[in-house]
């Protein structure tokens, strides 16, 4: 029983790592269709926030709350940037925005390189974050715990944005009928770009997450990327709720056939369940019903 | 191998313009490459046409297809293992032996695994270099297409499948070799590797299958099935509605071009004599992709020749300024797929449509 117990938690707290780092892509890719491979080096990007914080505040508890809007903005920032240089020329060929985002990841890549170096760096967890949590002979982990509150926050505030606020409806029309959107004012171009602002910022606190988990390093992004891209894809294209609900069903899978197989053959076998899946369900878990043929 | 000249031809040079440039590709390598190239640029030149050889079925599956086939490096890996398979096997037997040096070392027991077991008659393991990615290619394109699963989804279904392929190799150091995948590799079907004169004919076997997988790779998109195809690609429900099914059209170019990968995948073993996860993940196989979008996806000549410039330029000078090129590598892909879809084969289409001021046209992914 806290064997099926202890293996749940770890499924679910792969889950809310998947949650974090699919978050922001189920923004720029589901909502925008922009494949954008750089997504992965924005992590990164937060990664190294929280690491370049931590030097100049020494308190790792301080410096991992700072670190979060920080890198947020940072992200965030170089999302837009990246949106408005390249993107927003490609979004009638959304294919070819992967193997262009790929060349900007691997700039990236090397400019982490450059300025960090090659070997992967480390950030001190806050002390509150380094134990573990007993309760009925089942171990929580402090920091795994944190991620999965991280994560469903950002979902939170990240459905209440969508759902509630102008900018929120406006992102919904333009994903929904850009040309309407357009000719009822609003600027969708600008609006695109808020869009990839907000979806590369979550990238950005998901990077941050990363640093209580695993090393810091130039290639951590790669590490993500396509299984947070399975995730979107499993839980249909912009939907929040299918990436939500896929995340967790994708980690409990993985954690549950790692215990019983291997790590190696666990990720075959999720393939093929995915593959399956979309046989079932092709455009996804969920799928948003619109009037356009496309 | 010469470039497209743009001026409208006469009909006779138009007649003789495929054939006369295929000619003079083949002089260039099978005559003038081997003559003026040392053994070791030789060898070199080997392992770029094992890449152009991708770069054919890329151009097919995705120039012509529409299909962006971001796997290739499991195909190509699939026909390099089990032609690595056969190699260290024969190898091991030459010596005596009944297993390969890796799996003395770190193999669980005495015993072949049961699946390498075939791969030790040559007919089977050549077989399997195309035939097992041809059927890998077969039963994912099935079920994708079938279904009409949309481009983006393929794509990163095809991406997962190279980093699951890569990840299950690693996994098992005692029967794949792990990390370091299959290496040390000495002999050919019975040449010794080491001897200069036996990689020439290695180099001459690939530039042969190149040239001839060329050939077949332009009857093809000159055939009925091309023009077909690229009616799927351009607009896959008009085909629907002519009564055709534009899922088997799209498995056809997937599969054909899963085949000359694993072919290609079989040929780089003798000419670089190692195989290993690191050559087929995720990274490799967008370089696939990369190298025929850089020349051009849709013209043939283009992707080949790009894909054989992108590896040169990745060797030569990712060991004289491995940081440099990590930049302009991602500078060229941003520019080239950014701003010059059609790749550098559309040069001159491009500068002929901006003096006649015709409106590009947008090309659907």
């Amino acid at each position: 029983m806290t064997v099926i117990l202890n293996q749940s938690f770890t499924g679910i707290s792969i889950g809310a790592v998947l949650l974090l780092i699919a978050l922001g892509l189920t923004l720029t890719f589901g909502q925008m269709g922009v494949i954008n491979m750089a997504h992965g080096e924005f992590i990164m990007t937060g990664a190294y926030t929280t690491y370049v914080l931590q030097k100049s505040i020494s308190n790792a508890g301080v410096s991992l709350l700072v670190a979060l809007p920080v890198a947020f903005l940072v992200a965030g920032a170089m999302g837009a940037l990246l949106e408005w240089l390249l993107i927003r020329r490609l979004y009638t060929r959304p294919l070819d925005t992967l193997l262009v985002t790929w060349g900007v990841s691997l700039m990236l890549q090397q400019l982490a390189r450059d300025v960090f170096g090659a070997p992967n760096v480390q950030t001190h967890a806050p002390d509150l974050l380094t134990g573990n949590i007993s309760m009925g002979g089942v171990t929580f982990a402090s920091s795994r715990l944190f991620i999965l509150g991280l994560a469903l926050l950002s979902v939170l505030a990240l459905t209440i944005v969508l759902r509630l606020t102008p900018l929120g409806r406006r992102i919904r029309a333009v994903v929904q009928n850009r040309d309407l959107a357009e000719v009822s004012g609003i600027a969708t171009g600008r609006v695109d770009r808020v869009t990839f602002f907000i979806g590369s910022g979550l990238a950005g606190v998901a990077g941050v997450a990363l640093t209580l988990v695993g090393p810091i390093g130039p290639t951590m992004g790669t590490n993500y990327i396509v299984d947070a891209f399975l995730v979107v894809v499993v839980g249909g294209i912009g939907q929040l709720k299918g990436s939500v609900l896929t995340a967790f069903a994708l980690g409990v899978l993985q954690s549950v056939l790692e215990y019983s197989t291997t790590v190696s053959v666990a990720k075959v076998i999720v393939l093929v369940a995915i593959v399956a899946f979309l046989q079932w369900r092709p455009q996804g878990l969920y799928t948003l019903r619109t009037r356009s043929l496309a | 191998m010469t470039t497209i000249t743009e001026t409208p031809p006469t009909p006779l040079t138009a007649r003789l313009r495929v054939p006369g440039a295929f000619a003079l590709g083949a002089v260039l390598l099978l005559g003038v490459a081997p003559l003026a190239l040392s053994d070791f640029r030789l060898s070199l030149l080997a392992k770029y046409l094992c890449y152009a050889i991708v770069a054919v079925g890329v151009s097919l599956a995705w120039g012509r297809g529409g299909l962006m086939v971001l796997g290739q490096g499991v195909f190509f890996g699939l026909g390099g293992y089990a032609m690595a398979m056969h190699l260290k096997l024969t190898d091991a037997a030459a010596t005596g032996e009944t297993l390969p040096d890796f799996m003395q070392l770190y193999g669980t027991g005495d015993a072949l695994p049961w699946w390498w077991e075939p791969f030790a008659n040559p007919g089977f393991a050549l077989a399997m270099t195309v035939l097992l990615p041809m059927a890998v290619a077969a039963l994912l394109g099935f079920f994708v297409f079938q279904r009409r699963v949309k481009g983006a989804y393929f794509a990163i279904l095809s991406q997962a499948l190279a980093a699951a392929l890569s990840i299950w190799l690693i996994g098992q150091q005692a029967t794949t070799g792990g990390t370091n995948g299959l290496t040390d590799i000495q002999g050919f079907f019975g040449y010794s590797l080491d001897d200069p004169v036996n990689q020439r004919m290695v180099y001459f076997v690939i530039a042969a299958v190149l040239l001839l997988l060329m050939a077949a790779a332009r009857q093809l998109f000159v055939s009925r099935y091309g023009e077909l195809l690229v009616a799927v690609r351009d607009s896959e429900e008009r085909v629907r509605f002519l009564g055709y099914n534009p899922a088997n059209v799209k498995l056809v170019a997937y599969v054909v071009a899963a085949g000359m990968a694993g072919l290609a995948g079989a040929l780089f073993v003798p000419a670089v004599g190692i195989i290993s996860p690191a050559l087929i993940g995720i990274v490799p196989s967008i370089g696939f992709v990369i190298g025929a979008a850089v020349g051009g996806r849709a013209s043939l000549v283009g992707a080949v020749l790009g894909a054989i410039a992108v590896a040169w330029a990745q060797s030569t000078l990712s060991d004289a300024f491995p940081a440099a090129w990590t930049y302009l590598q991602g500078l060229l892909f941003v520019l080239a797929v950014g701003f010059l879809p059609g790749g550098l084969a559309s040069v001159g289409v491009v500068l002929r449509r901006r003096r006649t001021r015709t409106p590009a046209t947008g090309e659907t992914a």
